[in-house]
């Protein structure tokens, strides 16, 4: 396996994700001899997992089962360990398209943070593209590096351990898109210019509050971008639930259960109306999760032409 | 990489996006050929040669003329009232008749001549606040100043495009969901797809670009062929229709029965006989000239590229001198030409077939008209386990309904119904906000992963349904119910 190209059987030195249930998931390395806890007992990586099929299931000792699931940029997002605060895939799918990447693109970013954008870069520029990112704490730039080797992906990416605002990109004239996920961005602007190639390219930054996102326009503007437009984008998740209303009891003659007053069909969005004894009606209905994204940050995006 | 770099010029025989403002139109290339966009006429003739991305001007006569760098309009010393209490709506504040502002344009007057002479001859520009100058010039900027773009298609251009010229024909689709189905997807370089839409081809072309020409794409289509519009104007090199492959949806069933081959597979290439049985004689053909007509009614951009096609094929006829003379030749020729296409077609159906049969495929991404259901149900049938699908549909009510029933069939994980909402902002200084209007809806999607289906019935109740669904006590009641 590695985090761009998919493989059929589990091997050791993978990182694979183990499914324990809904949003119930972790990653594991993959290692001749050992074992992970979950709460379905112990999995013995020689016996259970070295040689199966991802996507298989897996007993574990205590009669539970898990499934194992290949990496992918949009799983490990959802179970890296954070650094940082991280993007989620919502926010990368828009920045990808919008920044129009894709096999061979040259992308520059910066902060790396946990890499879960960065993963997502890689697995769409792969196999001939490549991401320069820059992170100005060493500590994590160095976990991101180890992170890299570990999925397979290190010759596509090239990590350097600077502080953007001031020594920007590590290269000039290369760069396909920028992407900036930094405190202020306004700073790292001309640097990303100089990133872009001469030719033009596309610029996205990422930031939580507006005032970042005024000042970024303007120095955007100031250093000759254009189609600048600032967006947010929100996910909405919905349960699929079965509900059931109670028909309320108007003192209609007991007896005669089918005039009650409506059909029965019409209320059901299914076709498959659910009537029983007490005089309640069942349907499906997608019920938006009781808490969502409210918001993550605006994305400013912008051309070099 | 087999994509050219970016900022390559623009070429004869290109497909090019021209925008203006927030407006984009996809257009064919060619000389000496009238376009009309944004009630302006140009010719392109002079764009070829220029990198993507110019503005250009258009100047007397429909040329287009390079815009130099922004000679900003340097408004003398700025005046500017501070309200709007003593701005009286008397519809005489601007001096400049209809006429007199015709007269300007007739004279061929540059459309920032007449915008300076607006804003002089406007009596109350001067009481109007900074900002409200501002809006006011921008205004009449967009008016006259005749300014356009030509810019490289891509699938942020093209799905913006179709989302705001013609939404029906890609099924609503917003350009952030497609956005979502090749990220929740992951679609990648190397990838075996398996790509189901009737999107005008916009969601198989996005899927095309991220793949990069690595890998393969199984396009399954209903009806007699595959609609590829929208396809067409990425303007993809030759070799990356190479690895795409297409399917007839109506023969899905045969192919997992096991039916398939003996039905469709010629023992001979040269075979007419067995030639014209295979393409089900005239129901068929009806079947694709019905699809044809419809596509071309509706879809501008498509018609626009196949009618330049067209023109261009036309052109090269015309010059040809000894296309009279071996008229009769080329008949035979013709003929003959046509049991090749028509062989060759069946070969990469059966390879397609065999590439279906092997079960392996990396994913499946469906955004049709259809009912999504009984396509996602059959379909799955040739992913691996523990690879990505993504559905889309126009409404949410028939998600739910592939919901329960990817519940009872069982290998799959993960499920999720989701929506994305899209707001844009105005961002100026002292006057950032989100832009009045939204989108009302961009459709949904339900995704998931596949996982090892299990034989075994008892494995029906398994543990994410019993850890997501809806409480245990309840769903016991619904059992009951349903019963």
């Amino acid at each position: 396996m590695s985090f761009i190209e998919y493989g059929d059987t589990i091997k050791d030195g993978d990182t694979a994700i183990v499914f324990l249930g809904h949003e119930s998931m972790f990653p594991v390395k993959v290692q001749h001899g050992t074992v992970t806890q979950t709460k379905y007992g112990v999995i013995r990586h020689s016996m259970d997992l070295i040689g199966k099929k991802y996507g298989s299931k897996v007993t574990c000792s205590k009669g539970g089962w898990v499934f194992i699931l290949h990496p992918t940029p949009e799983l490990w997002t959802m179970n890296l360990p954070h650094r940082t605060q991280i993007l989620y895939s919502t926010d990368i799918s828009i920045i990808t398209m919008m920044l129009e990447l894709k096999p061979g693109s040259i992308v520059c970013e910066s902060g790396t943070g946990s890499g879960s954008l960065s993963h997502a870069l890689i697995r769409t520029v792969a196999p001939t593209g490549h991401l320069y990112t820059v992170e100005f704490h060493q500590q994590r730039a160095e976990k991101a590096r180890e992170e890299f080797q570990e999925h397979g992906v290190e010759h596509l990416v090239t990590v350097t351990n600077q502080d953007v605002c001031k020594n920007g990109f590590g290269v000039s004239d290369i760069a396909d898109a920028v992407f900036l996920d930094i405190p202020s961005p306004w700073e790292a602007i001309g640097h990303a210019k100089s990133a872009l190639k001469a030719e033009g390219g596309r610029i996205c930054s990422f930031s939580p509050c507006i005032e970042q996102v005024q000042r970024t326009c303007l120095a955007l503007e100031e250093y000759g971008f254009t189609e600048i437009n600032t967006l947010e984008i929100l996910p909405r998740v919905y349960n699929v639930r079965t509900i059931s209303l109670q028909i309320p009891d108007l003192g209609k003659a007991a007896e005669n259960d089918s005039s009650i007053g409506f059909d029965s069909s019409s209320l059901s969005n299914q076709g498959s109306p659910c009537t029983n004894l007490q005089g309640s009606v069942q349907f499906k209905s997608g019920v938006p999760v009781r808490e969502m994204v409210g918001h993550t940050g605006y994305l400013t995006f912008a051309t070099k032409s | 990489a087999m994509e050219g770099p970016r900022g390559v010029r623009i070429r004869e025989g290109d497909c090019a996006v021209l925008k203006r403002d927030e407006v984009f139109k996809a257009v064919p290339v060619l000389r000496h050929r009238k376009i009309v966009f944004e009630k302006q006429w140009f010719y392109l003739d002079n764009a070829i040669g220029h990198i993507y991305g110019t503005t250009f001007e258009v100047t007397s006569g429909g040329n287009l003329q390079p815009k130099r760098e922004v000679e900003e309009v340097t408004t003398e010393t700025k005046e500017a009232g501070t309200d709007n209490r003593n701005i009286v709506d008397d519809g005489k504040s601007q001096r400049l008749t209809h006429d007199d502002i015709k007269a300007l344009k007739d004279k061929g007057i540059k459309g920032q001549e007449i915008v300076q002479q607006l804003i002089e001859n406007s009596t109350t520009f001067r009481d109007k606040t900074e900002f409200a100058q501002d809006k006011y010039i921008k205004k009449k900027k967009k008016k006259y100043e005749a300014v356009i773009t030509i810019v490289k298609p891509s699938t942020r251009i093209l799905s913006t495009m179709y989302y705001a010229r013609e939404p029906g024909k890609i099924n609503h689709l917003r350009y952030d969901t497609l956005a979502q189905m090749l990220t929740l997807g992951n679609i990648h370089a190397g990838n075996k797809m398996i790509v189901m839409e009737t999107c005008a081809g916009l969601v198989l072309g996005a899927v095309m670009e991220r793949m990069g020409g690595y890998g393969s794409i199984i396009q399954m289509y209903p009806g007699g062929e595959p609609v590829r519009a929208a396809t067409i104007c990425f303007g993809f090199p030759k070799p990356f229709f190479d690895n795409l492959y297409e399917f007839p949806l109506s023969k899905v069933d045969s192919l997992l029965s096991g039916t398939f081959s003996a039905e469709t597979v010629p023992s001979e290439p040269e075979d007419n006989a067995l030639a014209e049985e295979e393409s089900n004689g005239l129901n068929d053909k009806k079947e694709i000239s019905l699809q044809e007509t419809e596509e071309e009614s509706a879809a501008e951009v498509a018609m626009e590229i196949s009618r330049a096609q067209e023109q261009e094929a036309m052109d090269i006829n015309a010059e040809d001198v000894e296309f009279k003379v071996n008229r009769g030749k080329e008949n035979k020729e013709n003929v003959r030409e046509k049991q090749r296409k028509q062989w060759e077609r069946r070969k990469k159906l059966i390879e397609t077939a065999a590439l279906l049969r092997e079960k392996n495929a990396d994913g499946v991404i469906v955004a049709s008209k259809f009912h999504p259901t009984p396509l996602l149900l059959t379909l799955l049938e040739f992913v691996a386990p523990s690879r990505p699908f993504v559905v889309y549909c126009q409404y949410r009510e028939p998600l739910l309904e592939c919901y329960t029933k990817l519940r009872e069939r069982g290998g799959v994980i993960n499920l999720k119904l989701s929506e994305t909402w899209l707001r844009n902002y105005q961002v100026l200084p002292d006057r950032s906000h989100p832009k009045l209007t939204m989108s009302g809806g961009g459709g949904y999607l339900l995704s998931g992963i596949t996982v090892v289906l299990d034989k075994d019935k008892a494995d029906s109740t398994n543990l994410e349904t019993l850890n997501m669904e809806e409480p245990s006590s309840k769903r016991c009641k619904v059992e009951e119910l349903h019963c």
